[in-house]
């Protein structure tokens, strides 16, 4: 990427303008929206899809998922606006203005879904088109790991929280979500609440990257920078903290859910602290500030009081707010300078003063000053870790860390390169073109505005999110600058002072830092070697079960059909077997006995003659026992087959080497034996139960009166039946055809 | 009657899957003879056993005027033969190309598409 | 098997099975018998007469190839079937066509039955031909 800005701003032409007039279009859509919901009213929209499963295509506005639409999109609508610029010329771009495009519409349906079935195809679309954002650069192998394993992770969460959507559809009687919340407390009380939970929390927790499944987002920093800006401020790792909240009022308020959450959120958040402050590359470190975002809201989400609430809604607005910013930021001092790492940076404040002027800003409601946004949303994090009822000590310091935390994070990334130092020999930055500058501004601007006129947010989307997330009015806290002297306050300034020493030792902190770690495992190349541990196994149970031996395949297949009889038999009771030999005559018993004979002549003969005519007797007792049983059609069928089988034969076999001598194996004569006995066993018990002759008494009743005919297997074969009597002569046709092709070939293979 | 051939099956099973299993393509040939004869049966006594009374309505009559043989399994059994004809010509021929061309009856030796060096 | 008397021999032999496998066709529906039948009964006096005077006298004997007469045995069945279609009925419902039929007698029935049957006969008759003379001229 180095090489500085593209000399060509005009960007992608059609291309470039037509994503962020569409994304704008949307964006101006959900603003219309505001003043209906800004009045608590709840938009809901339904086309049925799968009627019969009671599944609808079904949308819902209502404070929550508006808050996030109008992120998504105009976020959106901005992050195309600068990846016209930063990717210009890009051979590519098309590709990459679809992917985002359909990234944006799969989150924004994500968010407004209603339905449960709905909801998992939105989640599991921006899964997959999140993957081909992140793998965007496909020629570095980096590239494709990562994206891959982005996949991997995300995907393998989806898998349960498919399973945990199941369950709770199950649970509830209904797919539909608003109808789930409707029924208030009776999913809590639900005997499947805990696994539905546990399963729904694996789901989010992949997707928001919620430690230990943190490791997959910092390397999702191999995208692009404006796909970082756009996936891990509004979007994609917010997925799993949307569909949280979305289940807040139904699932919320047990120990449970309170618990699991604060511990996974806090741990998240401080752990990524910490690895942020250890990071040099700007883009990992504020990938690392995202996931301590995403750890903070989980654990605002944990809780049920009103700050706790309107705290994750203002928070939420902040964080996509600057961290949108400050992604953007990064990526122009990446094209201007070649460089992303924070010792080769310095002194550019001059060079970019309008980028310096936007990280300034963004960097200032990170770390929590007054009079912006974030001041007040760090307040609330106090004032709401306060109202935590059973532990505020441990959430008030986790939030006290890790703020202290971000704003030093903010200085590196946001001042340092800046303000201090001066432009290392080499680089000739110079400012962004307007369109990558423009995001930047605009969405650090707002943290400002918002910061000083707070109400503006408060009415139009704190509020009703807050009812959303609590299903009632009111509880919502008011959102202000100075609220007094108070506990939040006297927090404040402690986060001010740590912060500001966390900043100033920031690099020996590192040192330390990078000791400590040393001691934690590495997840990443944890993943690793379960990747390679998962393609070993694979490895070694293919060669297992596919071992390239017909006599295991069919010692397997055998195997399994004397278990599955047997084990049926046993399980259902051995079915009364009547062994009735009253009406046996002595013909019938010379035929059988025949027939056994042939049999076992094949079995133990090493001579092919023998072999034939053996299977010569074993067929004509076959047709003996058709015709004594008042079978003339199959009695010769059977004949003539067997006059044609013996001609075949003689053609082939002779021309095949004689049979080697056998050599007696008894798990093959046991096995056989089984299977011998399953079959004889399963028609006995046939036989023995009632015969429902209903089909046939259909057919000898009416073959004369409507088929005309008085042979009824004819009938049956030529008219009742005559479309299964097609299929099977289409496949004699065809296995004729397949032998002849088999023969000749062999003639031609001779020629050559 | 039925007891009789139920146990008939089973011995006629019993060789089928042990000349199958036998390492030689020649052998497995006559398991599959014996055993698509031994299905066969296994449908035919599945419907019961008549001694006598074919399936045919007589000059003069709308429907049968004895019980006679069930008709349904006769007919399943019939395609059925022809079709097992038709597979055990493929088959034969299958195998009498394998040795042509690999010079060997033994399956375990045909390694062409997964030779065993591969695996290793 | 060089032997006059067998050639000779099998060569009406051979004539008379296909008469009798016609014989067997037809008179499948009302008594033993059938395309299934009659198909190989028929095979099997031309396999004879392979096996007697050598496959190049049986295919010149039979004039059309054998794996046509399969394909044609397979349209004529699928066109027997799609014939109900015509009238409305479900695939390869039989239709049926008495002609002459008088109160006491139905005359002589015709149907897209005996249509079918003929198909089946066609397809069991040139299937194993083809496979039988395949095996004879290149095993």
């Amino acid at each position: 990427m180095a090489g500085g800005f593209p000399t060509d701003t005009r960007g992608n032409g059609l291309t470039g303008i037509v994503p962020v007039l569409f994304a704008g279009a949307i964006f101006a859509y959900f603003v219309s929206l505001m003043p209906a919901i800004a009045a608590n009213e709840v938009i809901r929209v339904s086309i049925p899809w799968i009627p019969s499963l009671g599944i609808e295509l079904a949308f819902l506005v209502d404070g929550l998922s508006l808050t996030f639409s109008l992120l998504i999109s105009g976020i959106g609508t901005l992050v195309l606006l600068y990846s016209n610029t930063y990717l210009a010329g890009h051979p590519q771009y098309a590709r990459f203005a679809l992917f985002l495009t359909a990234f944006m519409l799969s989150m924004l349906g994500l968010v407004l879904a209603d339905d449960l079935i709905l909801l998992f195809v939105f989640w599991e679309l921006t899964t997959l088109t999140s993957y081909m954002l992140i793998g965007f650069s496909h020629e570095a192998e980096k590239s494709r790991r990562n994206a891959l394993q982005a996949l991997f992770v995300t995907g393998a969460g989806g898998l349960a929280f498919l399973a945990g959507l199941i369950l709770l559809a199950a649970a509830s009687g209904t797919t539909s979500i608003s109808g789930i919340i409707a029924q208030g407390n009776a999913l809590k009380e639900h005997a499947m609440y805990l696994p539905i939970l546990i399963l729904l929390l694996a789901g989010t927790f992949t997707k928001s990257a919620q430690v230990p499944f943190h490791f997959w987002l910092p390397n999702a920093m191999a995208a692009p920078t404006p796909v970082s800006a756009f996936l891990h401020s509004a979007t994609m790792v917010k997925a799993g903290v949307y569909v949280m909240a979305r289940m807040h009022p139904a699932m919320s308020g047990t120990d449970v859910w309170l618990w699991t959450l604060t511990i996974f959120g806090a741990v998240t958040a401080v752990f990524a602290s910490l690895l942020a402050l250890r990071q040099t590359d700007l883009k990992q470190a504020l990938a690392y500030t995202t996931l301590m975002a995403l750890g903070t809201l989980t654990l605002f989400l944990g809780q049920e009081s009103g700050y706790a609430m309107t705290a994750f809604a203002t928070f939420l607005i902040v964080h996509s707010l600057y961290k949108a910013s400050l992604f953007l930021v990064v990526g122009c001092i990446d094209l201007s300078t070649g460089t992303r790492e924070t010792d080769h940076l310095g002194g550019l404040g001059r060079l970019m003063p309008v980028t310096a002027v936007a990280a300034a800003l963004a960097a200032l409601s990170m770390a929590g000053f007054p009079p912006f946004l974030g001041f007040i949303g760090k307040e609330l994090k106090y004032a709401g870790a306060i109202a935590v009822a059973s532990e505020p000590l441990f959430v008030a310091g986790a939030a006290l860390l890790s703020n202290a935390l971000m704003l030093a994070v903010a200085g590196v990334v946001a001042f340092r390169p800046f303000w201090q130092g001066s432009v290392p020999s080499g680089q000739a930055p110079r400012e962004a073109p307007w369109q990558m500058w423009a995001g930047p501004i605009i969405l650090a601007s707002l943290g400002a505005v918002f910061g000083i006129y707070p109400d503006l947010l408060q009415v139009a989307l704190i509020n009703p999110t807050v009812i959303s997330l609590t299903g009632e009015v009111g509880e919502a806290k008011e959102l202000k600058l100075w609220a007094g002297i108070n506990v939040p306050l006297f927090l404040s300034i402690a986060t001010f002072v740590l912060g500001l020493l966390f900043y100033k030792f920031h690099v020996q902190l590192r040192a330390k830092l990078e000791q400590g770690f040393q001691a934690i495992p590495n997840l990443d190349h944890g993943w690793d070697r379960f990747l390679d541990g998962l393609k070993g196994f694979a490895k070694w149970q293919t060669l297992l079960v596919q071992n390239g031996k017909l006599t295991s395949y069919l010692f397997a297949t055998f195997l399994t059909i004397a278990a599955g009889i047997l084990l049926t038999l046993l399980y259902t009771g051995m079915p009364m077997i009547a062994v009735d030999l009253s009406d046996v005559e002595w013909k019938h018993t010379s035929i059988a006995l025949l027939t056994i004979a042939g049999a076992l002549l094949a079995l133990v003969t090493n001579s092919r003659i023998a072999g034939i005519a053996a299977l010569g007797v074993v067929g004509i007792g076959i047709a003996l026992i058709f015709i004594v049983f008042s079978a003339p059609d199959v009695a010769i069928t059977q004949l003539l087959v067997e006059t044609l089988v013996v001609v075949l034969v003689a053609v082939v076999m002779l021309r095949l080497p004689s049979l080697p001598k056998a050599e007696f194996r008894l798990g093959h004569a046991a096995l056989s034996i089984a299977v011998g006995a399953s079959v004889s066993l399963i028609l006995i018990a046939v036989v023995s139960s009632p015969l429902d002759l209903r089909l046939t008494d259909y057919f000898e009743a009416t073959s004369w009166p409507e088929a005309y005919g008085r042979n009824i297997v004819n009938v049956i074969l030529v008219d009742f039946r005559a479309l299964d009597t097609f299929g099977e002569i289409a496949v004699v046709v065809i296995a004729a055809l397949s032998a002849y092709a088999l023969l000749r070939t062999t003639r031609k293979g001779d020629q050559k | 009657m039925e007891f009789l051939f139920a146990i008939t099956v089973g011995v006629m099973v019993s060789a089928a899957v042990y000349l199958m299993l036998s390492n030689n393509l020649l052998r497995f040939i006559f398991g599959l003879v014996l055993i698509s004869n031994a299905a066969n049966l296994t449908i035919f006594v599945s419907g019961r056993l008549t001694d006598g009374a074919p399936p045919l309505i007589p000059e003069g009559a709308d429907a049968p005027l004895v019980d006679v043989a069930n008709a349904l399994p006769q007919a399943l059994v019939l395609t059925a033969i022809v079709i097992g004809f038709g597979l055990f010509a493929f088959a034969i021929v299958l195998v009498f190309r394998a040795w042509t061309t690999l010079n060997s009856l033994t399956p375990d030796d045909m390694r062409l598409a997964e030779p065993e060096e591969a695996q290793k | 098997m060089n032997s006059v008397i067998l050639r000779v021999g099998t060569r009406y032999l051979a004539g008379i099975l296909l008469v009798f496998s016609f014989y067997m066709m037809l008179r499948g529906h009302n008594e033993p018998g059938g395309g299934f039948i009659g198909g190989l009964t028929g095979a099997t006096g031309f396999v004879l007469y392979a096996i007697a005077c050598g496959t190049q006298d049986a295919r010149a004997a039979l004039r059309v190839l054998p794996q046509t007469i399969a394909m044609w045995g397979l349209g004529i069945a699928l066109l027997a079937g799609l014939f109900a279609a015509l009238f409305g009925d479900a695939l390869f419902t039989g239709q049926w066509l008495f002609i002459g039929a008088t109160e006491s007698d139905k005359g002589l029935p015709l149907s897209t039955v005996l249509v079918f049957d003929i198909g089946v006969y066609l397809v069991v008759f040139g299937s194993i031909l083809t496979l039988v003379f395949a095996m004879e001229e290149e095993v």
